[in-house]
């Protein structure tokens, strides 16, 4: 698989690690009442779809950026790329 | 049909002409006492004990496809029971023992070969480590002999010792691991399971389950809906898209493992052999050709096929302890998609839905549990107590803090 990184250009898979379901970065708020439940959700349930995924990949062997990629998961087709900074604070996550 | 010495040498006598299908393809009746999804190792196990052990009369086996298509025909065929902790070593010698009278017990040869399984050691902490885990396999009254360099050099002088980065020191040996025919298993018991009553049926996919206020009362299938009083799903690989019909999300991810089998040679390797260093294990079929494995492809996917990276770590893995595997020629290699689950260890458990049960999260372990999780689900079924050897593998055990998880990884699938 070729990962089209969004600074650096095409790379090869090998040389990034996968963390798994890009909604890790939507940790819940810690404060929450129910937040014992929803940590549980957030650590441990996937929705692990046959078809788009989004997930975190990290690109170790590089410049070291997470990265949001949306892969087919029946393919293997990459279609979006996105750095995942820019995935977080779209959703109000940092600063 | 019971099969025997006596029953080939007069069929060889009289022409091959008492040879029978050893199962029915039956169509679906409207209602069963319990339907089992999926017909695989373990779907078709849970319906032989289901109905040999437990008495049950009326159960169905659905399938997707055929019988034994999915991990049951794509693993690389390894039986053993040297875990450490205490909610699993019990449960996978259970199976090791069935493992060694299920050809009796089902009149099906199985080609059960009780070759030894020696886990190798390169260094001192991996040496105290394996100890530990004898000694834990001891326990549950496994056998484990925990051998030195010479005892290594007696059994596989082949091997590398005098690699400079990754010297073997030693290693752990389970005498009664070894290999089996893995198809004929998944035969055997299809066969044992219709011979009892069991109705097995083909491609017959399940399209949705029929939930109503919490209580699961049948199923919808491609071939019409089929009402049941318990409904035990048992699909590793595609657990999550079977379960999501339920409304469910599980504490598991998909990965593809890829397996290697080289071109038919004389006999080389003495049992299955695992380097300690990396991710390599390899035994040899008894048609000669070296079958081999690795680490998981790491990424989420359905599709039974892995990249080459992969290939490159484990042949890396293979040249590393056996270096003589460089000069045999690769004739096949394949993938199978595993339920990779949150702790590495796996699920036989009812979920929070009256009548739904739920059996996966067998990671890349799954071929050597098969007695036991098809007896143990069965016991589940019929009794609706789970069997004492699988109290572990609750769905609900991350919520609790009940963990079961071997190589302390945390909730990282990809790294089981």
């Amino acid at each position: 698989m070729i990962i089209n990184h969004p600074l650096l250009g095409p790379r090869d898979a090998a040389e990034f690690v996968v963390k798994g379901d890009a909604n890790l970065i939507n940790r819940p708020d810690w404060q929450a009442d129910d937040a014992a439940q929803q940590f549980y959700e957030y650590a441990y349930l996937r929705d692990n779809p046959a078809g788009e995924h989004r997930e975190l990949w990290y690109h170790e062997q590089g410049d070291r950026s997470w990265l949001v990629v949306t892969r087919n998961t029946l393919t293997h087709e990459v279609t979006k790329v996105e750095l995942a900074r820019d995935v977080a604070r779209a959703a109000g996550r940092s600063a | 049909m019971r099969y025997s010495g006596f029953k080939v040498l007069m069929e060889g006598l009289t022409g091959n002409k008492g040879w029978k299908p050893v199962w029915r393809e039956p169509d679906p009746k409207p209602d069963y006492d319990i339907i089992i999804v999926g017909g695989g190792g373990h779907g078709l196990a849970t319906a032989y004990y289901l109905a040999k052990e437990f008495g049950e009369k009326r159960v169905a086996v659905l399938e997707k496809g055929w019988i034994g298509s999915g991990n049951i025909g794509r693993n690389t065929t390894i039986i053993r029971s040297n875990y450490l902790l205490k909610g699993n070593q019990p449960f996978y010698e259970k199976s090791l023992k069935m493992w060694e009278d299920l050809e009796q017990d089902f009149n099906y040869n199985a080609m059960v070969s009780q070759r030894g399984i020696l886990n190798l050691i390169h260094n001192d902490p991996q040496r105290d480590a394996f100890v530990r885990r004898g000694n834990g396999m001891h326990l549950s009254g496994a056998d484990a002999v925990l051998l030195d360099e010479k005892g290594i050099r007696e059994m596989c002088p082949f091997l590398d010792f005098k690699n400079a980065r990754f010297p073997i020191r030693g290693g752990l040996w389970q005498p009664r691991g070894g290999t089996v025919r893995h198809d004929a298993v998944a035969w055997g018991y299809a066969r044992g399971a219709d011979e009892r009553g069991v109705d097995i049926i083909q491609n017959c996919e399940v399209t949705g389950f029929d939930i109503q206020d919490g209580v699961c009362t049948g199923v919808q299938t491609s071939r019409g809906a089929i009402k049941a009083k318990k409904v035990a799903v048992c699909v590793a690989g595609s657990s999550s898209r079977v379960m999501a019909q339920a409304g469910m999300r599980l504490p598991i991810e998909s990965c593809v493992l890829q397996a290697f089998v080289t071109e038919g040679l004389k006999p080389v390797l003495p049992g299955v052999i695992t380097f300690g260093a990396g991710h390599f294990y390899v035994s040899q079929s008894d048609k000669g050709g070296l079958v081999f494995g690795g680490d998981i492809d790491a990424y989420n996917t359905y599709a039974q096929r892995g990249n080459l990276p992969v290939v490159e770590d484990v042949c890396e893995g293979g040249m590393a302890v056996m270096p003589m595997i460089g000069r045999a020629r690769l004739l096949r290699m394949w993938g199978g998609i595993m339920d990779m689950s949150m702790d590495g260890s796996p699920f036989i458990d009812k979920t929070h839905i009256d009548g739904l049960y739920f059996n996966g999260g067998w990671c890349y372990g799954g071929f050597k549990a098969t007695p036991a999780s098809g007896y143990c689900y069965a016991h589940l079924l019929s009794t609706d107590r789970p069997h004492e050897t699988a109290t572990a593998f609750r769905l609900d055990r991350f919520m609790t803090g009940h963990a079961i998880d071997e190589k302390g990884q945390g909730a990282q699938p990809n790294l089981h």
